[in-house]
């Protein structure tokens, strides 16, 4: 396994497992559609996305040391042929995308059940895994070329996936449309981008990149190529002003594809954008310190402000944690933005402990508008006491996406308070807080609705089955845990973090 | 038993009661009988925890780590412990009291407001013998969560506008302000820990100190510092027994012991008096004792005069902290426990002459003490210890401060305090005064003894005894909080 040994051949299952984290998945999306059953569809889903997590698992547990897994596809050598690298960072996001996924699996059952008409349910399995496969193979691979390949891969299933919330409400169509239109763009800025890089040093290997554009720091297409990707990952991640897409997709799609979504598209989307601006592109570049400063800081406290501000008014709850994700978001850039370990590390955990936080809560707004059809505050009154694990579950996440302590969420937010204070920037220290002062708002909103109003007199919701609701818990028991241990999650996030501040020195062959 | 067994017992019995509770929802006399069983047991272990004082078993309890640095710890120290005796042995009382409240009243959701009520317990416990900031800050927030619903209990329009008042202060300040000087101080200190001395001494630059403290000052909006005191009035809409306990004793006390914490391990006393960064803290309590006295003066509504004279007696122990004094620190830490004791009595009180007559503003309670004097009685010896006079508990801290003001040079605090006394008597006794003196103007009110129930007024009698008895046992008190300051 070690790259250190250049006649290195794959020979044990461990060694074969960065591939299999993405073929798995790969090849049973076009099984299903085979197949073609509809009982058979889900359970096939479900042991892929399960193998999937068990994969990364034990990926964590080989790099969570700082070391990294590098894997040649066909015994090809790097860097003309492609390579999968798997580092702390790679391992972590692709842990908790497997991991979303093999939790929302069984809730969609049920779900999918009622919200998606019956001939399109292996169809959705298919693109379910499809997108899961995307999204993995977007964090697994070292080759930029094949960032892009899967993040297309996964961007056209979603839009389908997005889409198929027309059964319940048309708006999805317009929704996948928009969501189509910019994805595409930003797809799109992203390969220019690599394109320019290719233009300069005729490599896409990762590695490689990073190790010949050292010192090109002056030269205009190696400036291009950065304003490209950022840009265009930065609209696959929602970062505000280029979030437009997010807040209709989510609305509108079924409610398994909302939590997870909400939980990975956009966190996949913040890997790509470290890897390339930390491993590819090197903070040591003078104009990557003024994207950092001028257009990263303003634009996320933007974000944590008026995308609060915004969710504070909305009346439909699933509506109001799509704004909240945007707000999160700009959490995530600002840990970048500070540019020491701490910050990163911070942004790397609220990728994790916001993942789940959001998931929770979109489970409990799926499972509320199953009995009540829509996710408007009207429509939800007083359902927090008729469902009362429900209601528990949505208590403890929006706890957590306050920040309370004792939540994953206050993790988040005391490591990215304790970054800013390093770097002595104590105004925006303060604006972190002021800014959860928003979140505390708008969860209180919610509270307030599934509580202190009365139900309907002829209410008869109560709380969702079993599958629907053990996934449910267990987010939400994982969202307090994660909250007093944070061994695993804060502890891989400061191996990452370390990793990608050694920049293209941490990529090193 | 050693302490540690008895320190996590005492945070775990309460959560049983919450469990009680929950599960025994719908047979009342089962759930109130197992609540009141754990406040029992829940003050005997603190009493534990306070016969083993001295004799080696007080070691630190780590139970685990969060972050490098940040543990969830407890410890146990004289300050921590008084707190947790006021808070459990009241809890007895209350619960009694609640119990006869409730019922007597025809509240609704009573096993809610029971569990709530215990994790509020709790929480206390957590805090009192939290052993470094970071635990403290857990358990300040599960405490203001907890107590939410008590405060919404009703449903009302207006409780729940209470309520989010309650929570938006609470919350926000405790958020924006005190977490932001939590993170502060670990960044600069290393540590959280609760050090006699303090942590901060040469970490960090005598300019920046006053700004530090002003985070924490006015983050622990719990201590009711003027200008973050409207949640306590706003609070008032809870029905009694969350007044009596909660909103008189555990939660603004837990404010104000927080302000001490910080005050004596955090800063450190002798870096205060130092740096004079404490010096316009004292200032601003000092408005706040003699504002909120003369606010309290225009209050009809009983409960809403008690809530105005509560933020004023808090700042007394604000006071004390920032008098940055070992008088002025022990006089504050006093305070916690007599003020506890006079002001969960006149809450009893209010309470008691709600359940039996239903009245809530002053000026409707003319003639009541004739045909409740038990209630009226309790009130009388309530309000004098609040206002300071001996033969009762509330003397002994307002002498202590006022020595601690000497100390300190600032002989302007000591009329503040003078003035505050003749305030207290001027908006506390006019109640008894109504009560006893006027004749009634209610036409329904009957003419002889008519007391509330037995549950609701009995332990505002004993409470008022136990003002009594306090007056007695100061240099009890005294002597075991003396570690503090001591070296």
């Amino acid at each position: 396994m070690s790259a250190a040994d250049p006649h290195y051949v794959a020979k044990t299952f461990m060694d074969h497992l960065p591939i299999l984290q993405v073929v798995i998945p790969l090849i049973s999306a076009p099984l299903i559609i085979f197949i073609g059953n509809r009982k058979l569809a889900w359970i096939i889903a479900m042991i892929a996305s399960a193998a999937a997590f068990v994969i990364a698992c034990l990926m964590l547990a080989q790099v969570k040391d700082g070391s990294f897994i590098s894997y040649h596809i066909g015994g090809w050598a790097p860097p003309l042929g492609i390579e999968y690298r798997i580092d702390a960072l790679s391992a972590f996001v692709l842990m908790l995308i497997s991991g979303i996924a093999t939790i929302v699996l069984p809730y969609a059952y049920t779900s999918v059940k009622s919200e998606i008409p019956k001939r399109l349910h292996t169809l959705f399995y298919a693109l379910f895994l499809l997108c899961l496969t995307g999204l993995l193979g977007m964090v697994a691979t070292g080759d930029a070329f094949n960032v892009f390949v899967f993040l297309e891969i996964s961007s056209l299933s979603t839009y389908v996936l997005v889409a198929m919330g027309a059964g319940k409400d048309t708006r999805a169509l317009t929704a996948a449309y928009d969501y189509l239109i910019m994805g595409t763009i930003g797809a799109t800025f992203f390969v220019i981008g690599l394109g320019l890089l290719y233009m300069t040093t005729g490599t896409l290997n990762i590695a490689d990149l990073a190790d010949r554009i050292a010192n090109q720091g002056a030269n205009r297409t190696v400036q291009a190529a950065f304003t490209f990707i950022v840009v265009g990952m930065g609209l696959k991640a929602a970062m505000y002003p280029l979030h437009h897409w997010l807040p209709n997709a989510y609305t509108y799609a079924p409610s398994a594809v909302t939590t997870f979504l909400g939980a990975t598209a956009t966190k996949a989307a913040i890997y790509v954008l470290l890897r390339f601006m930390f491993s590819v592109f090197s903070p040591g570049f003078h104009f990557e310190d003024w994207t950092l400063y001028l257009i990263f800081i303003p634009f996320s406290l933007l974000a944590m402000f008026a995308a609060s501000f915004v969710a504070v008014f909305q009346t439909n709850l699933k509506r109001m944690l799509a704004f909240s994700s945007i707000a999160q978001i700009g959490y995530m850039l600002l840990g970048i933005a500070m540019l020491n370990a701490t910050g990163l590390s911070a942004s790397i955990v609220h990728l994790v402990n916001h993942g789940m936080t959001k998931a929770a809560l979109f489970m409990g707004v799926g499972a509320m508008v199953l009995y009540s059809g829509s996710a408007f505050f009207d429509n939800l009154n007083g359902l927090g006491r008729k469902m009362p694990f429900t209601g528990a579950a949505m208590v403890a996440a929006g706890l957590s996406l306050i920040g309370v302590p004792g939540t994953a969420g206050f993790i988040s937010k005391w490591v990215l308070v304790q970054a800013a204070f390093e770097n002595g920037w104590w105004i925006i220290a303060i604006a972190i807080m002021l800014s959860s002062l928003l979140a505390v708002i708008y969860v209180w909103r919610m509270f307030e609705v599934l509580y202190l109003t009365a139900p309907a007199e002829d209410c008869t919701a109560t709380d969702p089955p079993l599958p629907m609701l053990i996934p449910m818990l267990i987010l939400a028991f994982a969202c307090i845990w994660f909250g007093f241990d944070t061994e695993l999650t804060l502890g891989s996030a400061r191996v990452a973090a370390e990793g990608l501040l050694a920049g293209s020195a941490g990529m090193a062959h | 038993m050693d302490t540690s067994t008895a320190l996590y017992l005492t945070m775990l019995i309460p959560t049983v009661a919450m469990a009680g509770n929950m599960v025994f929802a719908d047979r009342e006399n089962l759930r109130d009988g197992i609540t009141f069983l754990c406040a029992v047991l829940t003050f005997a272990y603190v009493l534990v925890i306070l016969c083993n004082v001295g004799n080696g078993t007080t070691a630190e309890l780590r139970l685990f780590e969060v972050v490098s640095g940040l543990s969830i710890a407890f410890h146990v120290e004289p300050l921590g412990l008084m707190f947790a005796l006021i808070g459990s042995g009241l809890w007895i009382i209350t619960h009694i009291y609640g119990v006869g409240y409730m019922r007597g009243n025809n509240e609704q959701h009573h096993a809610r407001f029971f569990a709530c009520f215990s994790i509020a317990i709790a929480a206390v416990m957590g805090i009192a013998f939290a052993s470094n900031m970071f635990t403290l800050f857990v358990f300040y927030e599960i405490l203001t969560l907890s107590t939410y619903p008590l405060v919404a209990h009703k449903g009302t329009p207006e409780a729940v506008k209470g309520a989010r008042t309650y929570l938006g202060i609470l919350i926000g300040t405790s958020i924006a302000l005190l977490l932001t000087g939590v993170i502060w101080t670990f960044t600069i200190a290393g540590t959280l820990d609760f050090t006699k001395g303090g942590i901060l001494e040469g970490k960090i630059t005598p300019t920046l100190l006053p700004v530090l403290l002003g985070l924490y000052a006015f983050g622990i909006g719990k201590a009711a510092l003027m200008p973050f005191h409207r949640w306590l009035p706003a609070a008032m809409v809870a029905p009694t027994p969350v007044s009596a306990l909660l909103h008189a004793v555990a939660v603004v006390k837990a404010g104000v012991f927080t302000m001490l914490k910080v005050g004596i391990y955090i800063f450190g006393i002798d870096f205060l008096a130092s740096t004079g960064a404490s010096e316009w803290l004292m200032w601003l309590a000092a408005y706040s004792i003699i504002a909120a006295s003369v606010v309290a003066m225009t209050k009809d509504n009983l409960k809403a005069r008690l809530a105005y004279s509560t933020v004023s007696q808090l700042s007394y122990i604000t006071l004390g902290m920032a008098l940055a004094t070992s008088m002025g620190a022990l006089g504050g830490g006093m305070h916690i426990a007599m003020h506890a004791m006079g002001k969960i009595t006149l809450f009893m009180c209010a309470g008691s002459i709600y359940v039996a007559y239903h009245k809530t503003e002053i000026s409707q309670m003319q003639g009541l003490g004739r045909i409740m004097p038990i209630t009226f009685g309790a009130f009388l010896i309530g309000a004098l210890s609040i206002i300071g006079l001996p033969p009762l508990g509330g003397s002994w801290p307002k002498f202590l401060l006022m020595l601690g003001a000497a100390d300190a040079g600032h002989l302007i605090i000591i009329g503040v305090l003078m003035v505050s006394s003749l305030l207290n008597i001027a908006y506390l006794l006019p109640v008894v005064g109504r009560g006893f003196f006027r004749p009634a103007t209610d036409s329904k009110l009957p003419k002889t003894f008519a007391e509330a129930p037995l549950l609701v007024w009995l332990p505002p009698a004993i409470t008022a005894v136990g003002c009594i008895v306090l007056f007695f046992y100061a240099g009890s008190i005294q002597n075991f909080l003396l570690p503090i300051v001591s070296n």
